[in-house]
This record gives C-alpha cells, sequence and structure tokens, in this order.
C-alpha cells in the first residue's frame, strides 16, 4: 500500500521551474533515496512534499504530519535539545508537560543521545544535533519522514550508524524519504532508489 | 595668465575690502549680547530686515556703543546661558532684560539700572476676583520664567504658601497655557503681562504689585572700568531724555522710571538701589549652594529616571508591535508603520514635544509629564521597531520552517522560537537606546516637566558658575546610566550560558 503519492509534480521556484515532472510512490516501512547532483531539484522535491513549497501542478498524496529532517538541522537555538523535541508535544499534540518530557527523553536516548539533553544546540556536534533533528521530528509520530542530505555533516563511521538507524525506523513501520548525492550511504539503506535530474525523476533499475 | 588673474583678484580685494577695513579699524565694535527669541520690545528680529535686530536694549546698546565711540554689534546667545557668555566674555556687554540680582552682582560686572518693572500677576479674566494675590492661589499651578526673579518668587511663595510653580523657557506659551486652563495664573513683569494680555483674550493683568526689579547690563567681572563708563553714559541719558525717548518709542515708558532715574542720579555709587526688592538668598559659595541644591537636584533625578523607565517600557511595547506590524502586517499596515518610523525619525524630537504639548493643546490638554512620557516613548518606539525588525529578520528561515513542519502556528512560532532569539540579539542595541533616551530625557524641560538637567541650568543661573552644577548633574546621570549598563550586560552573560 502507497504512503506517498507524487504525480506529475510541477514547482517553480520564481519564474524558473525547478521540478519539471516528479512522480513516484513509497510504500510502509520502505527507503527510498532521492539521487542527483546538487540543482538537480531533490531538495525542492522534498520542501513541495513538506508543504514547505507551493506546488504549480500534480497531485501529493501524503498522510500528516510529516517529519522533516533539514540539512542544517535548524535546531531552535534559544532552547535544549530535550525541549526542541518535546515543544511541539506540548504546543502542537497538547500533550502534558510530564508525558512529552518523558517521551523526549526516550526518543534522544534510542538515537543515542539522551546524554545531551541538557546541551544546548551550539554546543552539539554535526552527527549529535542531527539525532536530536531525528528525535523532534519524530515526536510527533509521522508515518513518513523526509530527510535532507542526512550524510552532509558525517564522517564516515557516524554514517554507518546512521544507516542502521534509519533501516530501524523502517523496520518499525515509518516511510522514509531520503534526499542524497552520497550512493554509498543510499547502496547502504535504501531500498529503493531514483534518480533526480533537471527537475524529472527517474526510476533506476 | 594665472599670476595676472591672482593680481586682478588681489586688486579686487584690497578696492573693496580695504575702506571697510580701516572704518572698522578707526572705530572699534562694542559686541553685546542679547537673545532675539526674548521679543519685542526688548530684542526682536526686524520683521522687513529678519537679519537686523530692534528693540528698546538695541537703542540702549547702540547709545552706550556710541557714548565709547564704537560701533555696535549684536552677539545672539540664548537667555539662560547669558551670565555665562558674558563671564566667559564672548561679548562686551550683555542686555536683554536682564534684571538685576545678588548673584549677578556677586559674580559679574553691573551697570547701573536703566529700566524699574514691577512683577505682576495674569489670570483669565473669569478668576479675577477669585485669583487677586499670590495667596490666593494655594495648591494652583502658576507659570513664569526659570531663572527669573518672578521665577524665585514663586519658589519662596511656593515654600510658604503652596503655590506649585510651572517653569516656562520662553514667555509665549505661559500665556497661552492659562488660556487653556493648564496653569491658573502667570507671574512675569509688567511689559510681559501686558504683552500676554494684548496678544491672549480673556486675560486680565491684577492691580497688586508682587516685587520690584531692574534690568541693568551686565559684563565680565574684570571689565569694571568699562562698566563704570557705561554708568556714566546711562547717567547723562537719563539727564538729557535720550533714554526717555529711547523708551517712550517702545511704550514702556511709565511714571515708576522718573523716581528710579532721580534716585540714581541722586547716588552715584556703584550699585544705587537694591538688587530687587525680594529679599533673596545670598549666592554664597558655590559648595554651600551645592548643599542647598542637593535635595531638588535628587528630585529632578528621580524624575528623570521614571520618565526614562516608563518611556522606554512604552517604546519597547509599540516598537515590537510596529516590528511585528511590519513583517506580519497587510500592506496597508506596512505602508503605514514605515510612514510613521520615517516621519519620527526624520524630525527632531524637540519639535514632536512642542506639537504634542503645545500644538494639540487646543484639540486635547495633556498634562506635562503625560505628553513627555509620550513624546519620548513614541519617539524611540520608532528606533526600536527598526531594531527589533532587523533582530526579527536576522532568525534564519530554515529555524522558523523547522516550525512549521512540526506543526507549530505562526503565533507560536512567533513567541516560542523567533521573538525569544530576537530579543537577545536586540539587548545591547536597546540598553544603548536606553541610555541615550535617559539623556534626551532632558528635551522635555521645554514642555515645563523640571528634569535633572534643567534643575541644573537653574542652579547654574543661581550661582553663576556650571562647574559645581555639572559636575553635580553630570555623576547623577552617571549614577543611573551606569547601573543599567551593567545589569544588561548581565542578562547577556546569563543567556549565553542558557
Amino acid at each position: 500500500m502507497n504512503v506517498l503519492d507524487v504525480r506529475s509534480m510541477q514547482v517553480h521556484r520564481g519564474a524558473r521551474l525547478v521540478v519539471a515532472d516528479a512522480t513516484f510512490t513509497a510504500t510502509r516501512g520502505e527507503i527510498v533515496a532521492l539521487m542527483g547532483a546538487s540543482g538537480a531539484g531533490k531538495t525542492t522535491i522534498l520542501r513541495a512534499i513538506a508543504g514547505l513549497d507551493p506546488i504549480a501542478s500534480g497531485t501529493v498524496t501524503i498522510p500528516r504530519p510529516v517529519g522533516m529532517v533539514f540539512q542544517f538541522h535548524h535546531l531552535f537555538a534559544n532552547m535544549s535539545a530535550h525541549r526542541n523535541v518535546w515543544l511541539a508535544l506540548v504546543h502542537v499534540l497538547k500533550r502534558p508537560r510530564e508525558d512529552a518530557e518523558r517521551r523526549a527523553q526516550e526518543l534522544l536516548v534510542s538515537l543515542g543521545v539522551g546524554d545531551r539533553a541538557s546541551a544546548m544546540p551550539h554546543e552539539l556536534s554535526g552527527g549529535e544535533a542531527q539525532r536530536v533533528a531525528i528525535a523532534r521530528a519524530l515526536a510527533i509520530e509521522p508515518r513518513i519522514l523526509l530527510m535532507d542530505e542526512p550524510t552532509a555533516s558525517l564522517d564516515p563511521a557516524r554514517r554507518g550508524d546512521l544507516a542502521a538507524t534509519l533501516r530501524q525506523l523502517a523496520r518499525e513501520g515509518r516511510t522514509i524519504v531520503i534526499a542524497t548525492h552520497d550512493i554509498e550511504f543510499a547502496r547502504a539503506c535504501a531500498h529503493r532508489a531514483l534518480t533526480v535530474d533537471g527537475g524529472r525523476v527517474h526510476v533506476v533499475s | 595668465m594665472t599670476s595676472m588673474r591672482w593680481s586682478a583678484a588681489a586688486l579686487f580685494v584690497c578696492l573693496v575690502l580695504a575702506p571697510a577695513v580701516s572704518r572698522a579699524q578707526n572705530r572699534p565694535e562694542l559686541r553685546w549680547g542679547g537673545d532675539a527669541e526674548g521679543g519685542e520690545p526688548y530684542v526682536v528680529a526686524d520683521s522687513s530686515d529678519p537679519s537686523h535686530v530692534v528693540g528698546f536694549d538695541v537703542d540702549i546698546a547702540q547709545l552706550l556703543a556710541s557714548g565709547l565711540g564704537r560701533v555696535p554689534r549684536f552677539v545672539q546667545v540664548g537667555f539662560t546661558s547669558i551670565d555665562a557668555d558674558a563671564a566667559r566674555g564672548d561679548f562686551d556687554v550683555g542686555l536683554s532684560g536682564i534684571e538685576d540680582t545678588p548673584a549677578r552682582r556677586a559674580r559679574l560686572a553691573v551697570t547701573i539700572p536703566y529700566y524699574e518693572f514691577r512683577e505682576v500677576l495674569t489670570v483669565r479674566s473669569s478668576d479675577k476676583d477669585r485669583y487677586r494675590t499670590l495667596a490666593d492661589l494655594r495648591g494652583h499651578r502658576v507659570a513664569t520664567l526659570g531663572a527669573t526673579l518672578a521665577y524665585d518668587l514663586l519658589v519662596d511663595v511656593h515654600a510658604g504658601e503652596g503655590v506649585i510653580p510651572v517653569t516656562y523657557e520662553d514667555d509665549v506659551h505661559p500665556y497661552s497655557d492659562l488660556v487653556v486652563g493648564r496653569v491658573d495664573a502667570v507671574v512675569l513683569d509688567a511689559i510681559l503681562a501686558e504683552r500676554g494680555v494684548r496678544r491672549n483674550s480673556g486675560l486680565t493683568n491684577q492691580p497688586a504689585v508682587l516685587a520690584v526689579g531692574h534690568y541693568v547690563g551686565i559684563l565680565s567681572a574684570n571689565q569694571s572700568a568699562v562698566r563704570d563708563r557705561m554708568n556714566v553714559i546711562l547717567r547723562d541719558a537719563m539727564r538729557d531724555g535720550r533714554l526717555e525717548r529711547i523708551l517712550r518709542r517702545w511704550n514702556v515708558w511709565n511714571e515708576d522710571q522718573p523716581r528710579l532715574y532721580a534716585r540714581v542720579l541722586s547716588d552715584t555709587s556703584q550699585y544705587p538701589v537694591p538688587a530687587s526688592s525680594l529679599a533673596s538668598s545670598p549666592p554664597g559659595t558655590e559648595g554651600t549652594a551645592a548643599r542647598r541644591y542637593l535635595p531638588a537636584l535628587l528630585r529632578a533625578a528621580a524624575i528623570t529616571i521614571v520618565l526614562s523607565c516608563l518611556a522606554m517600557a512604552l517604546a519597547v511595547i509599540a516598537g515590537a508591535l510596529i516590528a511585528s506590524g511590519r513583517i506580519y502586517g497587510a500592506a496597508p499596515v506596512r505602508v503605514a508603520l514605515i510612514g510613521y518610523v520615517e516621519v519620527i525619525r526624520g524630525t527632531p524630537l524637540l519639535l514632536q514635544l512642542f506639537v504634542l504639548y503645545f500644538g494639540l493643546a487646543a484639540v486635547i490638554q495633556l498634562p506635562a509629564f503625560v505628553a513627555a512620557l509620550l513624546g519620548l516613548g513614541l519617539n524611540y518606539a520608532a528606533y526600536e521597531s527598526e531594531i527589533y525588525r532587523g533582530a526579527l529578520e536576522a532568525i534564519p528561515s530554515g529555524q522558523l520552517e523547522a516550525a512549521r513542519t512540526l506543526g507549530l502556528s505562526e503565533r507560536q512560532t512567533f513567541f516560542l522560537v523567533r521573538a525569544p532569539q530576537a530579543f537577545r540579539l536586540a539587548l545591547a542595541p536597546m540598553t544603548n537606546d536606553f541610555v541615550a533616551l535617559l539623556k534626551d530625557s532632558s528635551l522635555v524641560s521645554v514642555i515645563t516637566v523640571v528634569e535633572l538637567t534643567k534643575e541644573t541650568s537653574i542652579f547654574a543661573a543661581n550661582v553663576g558658575s556650571w562647574v559645581v552644577p555639572g559636575a553635580m548633574c553630570g555623576a547623577l546621570y552617571l549614577a543611573m546610566s551606569l547601573p543599567l549598563a551593567r545589569l544588561a550586560r548581565r542578562i547577556e552573560r546569563g543567556w549565553r550560558r542558557g
């Protein structure tokens, strides 16, 4: 069963057509990699699916909420790692503060950064910040997780850890779409790879 | 070719300027200081040629200059600083309706008086029978000009009879504020009172004389020889009727003057008449004066700090609203707010205070403190809004998008993510603005609020020196601004620790 269904999606940036034709699907528990060179339109496809950029034509069917992990993480700089994770639980899902804090701590522990809960974002390393960003995205219980260039700030050893983490999340039933130009990483974790070139998505055999 | 052109130019300069130079060398100048803002009939810009001044003080300067064989030249000085200018020697003699006081006699060379005036009470005609003397005005606001005999009179009465003195920087607005009801009476000399009643309908001068004073010329203390020569010239002019002709020409001659002249001519001592009929406290040394003025300075400092804190609070709230409106508002709101910020930043605060207090008086009569608070607060709001807008726009858009994907509303994103970070960025420039506001608050003295700088200038006028008053005033401002800067640094450090 398809969790994500993108059909003939076009996205403009100003007058420029950045995504000419994106058509692809992803099923429950599947990891799909969108591959391509810088400027090919990978990030824009993710942003349009997440609702951050408006689509000009076509359709996107996606279950809300959507978990999004940005290339540069974009943690809220004025609060601790822990609060970054529980903020939406309290203010969007209206969970009691105590429950939210406990759940946030569980997520941080499961991603291996439980001991960094009280750190401010500027005190975290690239890998730690990314794990906190994943925990923040997962806190709102999304069925689908979108990740933009997740290996950009990681050394090779950390890339292996991240691949394992993503496969575990997929096993738990989440659908994951990754935009990356890192072929090794895509091979290590994705079930399926699609190439993006000139704003078009192609199926790779 | 070039040298020929130079020679021609040099010749031209010699032919045109040489006679003027030689004339000036033949007859040296008598530089005399006055304040053309003082207006008719003292010193006022000539309506047919605003570069010239006219008035009875101008004619008296001419009289003194010709007696000394000199050419008079007018030097514009502010009325409240005229003593300090005389002491510094910025001009040879000051003539601008300057009152004879013990403080002036102690610190400057003062001429014999050339005019006697009465301090009178002006009230609204409808109150004519209610307020006949100052004793009837217990608990009421009475206006006057700062650093004058009338002010001393009011302060003494204030102590004894409970009159609330309100000081103005000029002699026009006391009367217009009397008409609109901001004050219930004005005490000033009869010349100004006559003019006030002539220009504003519905006012009456009470016949009772509150005090008698005299106008004199003032010179630097080391110029007593010149002063003595001026006294001879003035006495001659009293005898031969030249002084009377001048005063008649300006419609200020009255029966008090012949009596004054008789006393002055019969007594050839340096000071033939007392400084004023008012028993003014002796000037004393600056040290004793400092002790006497310290409570008043501390009270004025309290007004400065309270006014500044309230105005800053208003500026922060209004500034935050303006900044939010400029970022999140609809196009018409944004245009209106940009207009507000540009108008406020592009015009002087002084002008805004005048408009708020005097300009709007016909529509709404704001109390002086409220007008000062609004003027300062709304002016600084324009500057604060630009700081906040810059700070809000400095927050990376990625964080705002992350908030959107988490499902936070625009409002939640603003209060939980954007504003707290922007506030940290804005803190240092805000502290800077608060210190600037603290000092700009001195401008509100033009709308009758007596804050620290105004109280200091009254103090300085009384002792005739700015050294001790200036040092005390500066120390009080520093005592207020330094802890503020420290507090801001402490908050910033706390935030950095997270």
